[in-house]
């Protein structure tokens, strides 16, 4: 990775409380007789990382895909800057738990494959492209096809896609579960600097209770049956730790037994 | 292959079975195999003479068209019938009926639709290729990795855009291979044209040297004919092999 990881402790100015990237109002889900979601309502605070974290059956990749606007909700709205949610919009960028790249085409094409969808000139959109590659640290990378890239090496393609579209939201599907850990720690660091330097809002699905304490501005616990919010968790001082530092860190460790605690009646 | 240590080279059956026909057609046993050197001969003698390439290049364009019609028409219907459930309702019991439906059935009444003249011969072509290419253009389709089609949407595809740069590359593999298996159905569909509905081409050299007993004639065009629909399939084979490192990882 070419990202400079951060040793100093930078602090995050305080976002004004009003100021919401994208705010679920109400919204129910049903497939036929299953409820998926009722009446959730949840705010996610502008260039900032919200976490979905909930056992699975809860709703949050359905959540997830509703706000991307790949799925239609029963009832309830979603607004995304302001402005209703009525289906895929080039505001919202979707990084998938599976990559999703295409296999007939290389690297490049695949990074850019945003831009060329809304008409950018090939060289232009192949510019861009080439300046995400390096970004996720796939330079050298271009001419390589899906196939012969490690899970890891996928991820951050579609990581790039999502990127090279300059979207205000990340929308992120359990991103890192398809990856071996080591990979994946690498990942979560690397996704705390775009956190930091990016100025987007992250929504990241994730089963994974130590994921979301780590790499989260706001961790909203997800229960199911119906579905629904139980608890909305900001870590307050995680932010200004240094990377290496969070694992052992008090707080951290508190989040973690307390989210366990209230999550472990709800696994079989 | 290895027999008795030895690595046999690709192909080294068709060396033994032309030895078999060599010998069979020596012996004299029946009129209906000549010796298969006598059908080479006559294989070159015939092969640069005018009623043969004649024949030939009718028949050719008979199957191009055909062909083409079958794979511009079949590929598209399969693709959509893949993507939504209304038209897969409505035409699969129509493909699959005429997939195994008797066709040659069907070529006198093409013939009072359509006349005697090549527009016949070109739709029997077509309807012996369509169906299998629709089917597998169709199961390409189903198979394909929903999360592809969802970033398609969520990066903005239209429905166009998604037709033909994700259906159509995600299908490909068994497209081509419904192509391939059609393409071999569409030789046959051409020649049962050209035997039925007006004597032209290929096959009305088959139906004069039938008549007149010149088995050595048939025989000739019948082997130029198997070596046409063999290097049309083997490249299609070919480029089904290119793009089949992806068909797993879909």
């Amino acid at each position: 990775m070419v990202m400079p990881q951060i040793k100093e402790a930078v602090n995050v100015p305080d976002m004004p409380q009003s100021d919401n990237a994208v705010v679920v109002r109400g919204v129910s889900k049903t497939y036929g007789e299953v409820e998926a979601l009722r009446d959730m309502s949840l705010e996610f605070p502008r260039g900032q990382l919200t976490s979905l974290l909930g056992p699975s059956g809860c709703g949050k990749t359905t959540l997830l895909k509703i706000i991307a606007g790949l799925l239609k909700p029963n009832s309830g709205e979603i607004e995304v800057n302001g402005k209703p949610v009525k289906g895929p919009g080039p505001d919202r960028a979707f990084v998938f738990q599976d990559f999703a790249l295409m296999p007939w085409a290389n690297v490049l094409r695949n990074v850019a494959f945003g831009l060329e969808l809304r008409g950018v000139a090939t060289s232009e959109r192949e510019a861009i492209a080439e300046k995400y590659i390096a970004e996720v640290g796939l330079a050298g990378f271009e001419k390589s096809y899906p196939h012969q890239l490690s899970g890891g090496m996928r991820q951050r393609v579609g990581l790039a896609r999502a990127l090279s579209v300059d979207a205000d939201v990340l929308l992120m599907d359990e991103p890192f579960s398809a990856v071996d850990e080591q990979t994946r720690r690498k990942f979560q660091e690397d996704l705390l600097n775009l956190v930091q330097h990016e100025n987007k809002t992250f929504i990241f699905v994730t089963h994974s209770i130590e994921e979301a304490v780590y790499v989260s501005d706001q961790i909203a616990i997800l229960l199911p049956r119906p579905s629904r919010v139980s608890e909305i968790i900001r870590p307050t001082d995680l932010r200004h730790k240094n990377v290496d530092n969070i694992r052992r860190d008090p707080e951290y460790l508190d989040i973690v037994d307390s989210i366990w605690a209230s999550l472990r009646s709800y696994v079989e | 292959m290895t027999l008795f240590g030895y690595r046999l080279p690709a192909m080294s059956s068709l060396l033994l079975w032309a030895l078999v026909w060599e010998i069979v057609g020596q012996l004299d046993l029946t009129f209906f195999v000549p010796p298969l050197s006598e059908v080479l001969v006559t294989l070159t003698a015939v092969i640069g003479t005018a009623p043969f390439l004649k024949a030939l290049s009718e028949t050719a364009q008979a199957f191009a068209a055909g062909v083409s019609a079958a794979v511009l028409i079949g590929i598209p219907v399969g693709i959509l019938m893949g993507k939504s459930r209304l038209i897969d309702e409505l035409l699969l019991p129509w493909v699959n009926m005429f997939l195994s439906a008797p066709l040659t059935a069907l070529v006198p009444v093409l013939m009072v639709l359509f006349g005697f003249g090549m527009k016949s011969i070109i739709i029997t072509t077509t309807l012996f290729a369509i169906w299998i290419i629709i089917l597998n253009a169709r199961a390409g389709v189903l198979q394909i990795n929903r999360s592809l089609v969802e970033m398609a949407r969520s990066y903005g595809a239209n429905p166009f855009q998604a037709f033909y740069k994700i259906y159509f590359w995600a299908a490909l593999p068994e497209i081509l291979g419904g192509v391939r298996i059609g393409v071999i159905r569409a030789v046959k569909g051409v020649i049962i044209g050209q035997l039925l509905i007006s004597i032209v081409g290929f096959g009305a050299l088959f139906e004069l040297y039938a008549n007149n007993f010149l088995m050595a004639h048939f025989w000739a065009v019948l082997i130029v004919l198997f070596a046409l629909a063999f290097s049309v399939s083997e490249v299609l084979a070919y480029l089904e092999r290119r793009v089949s490192y992806y068909a797993a990882s879909r």
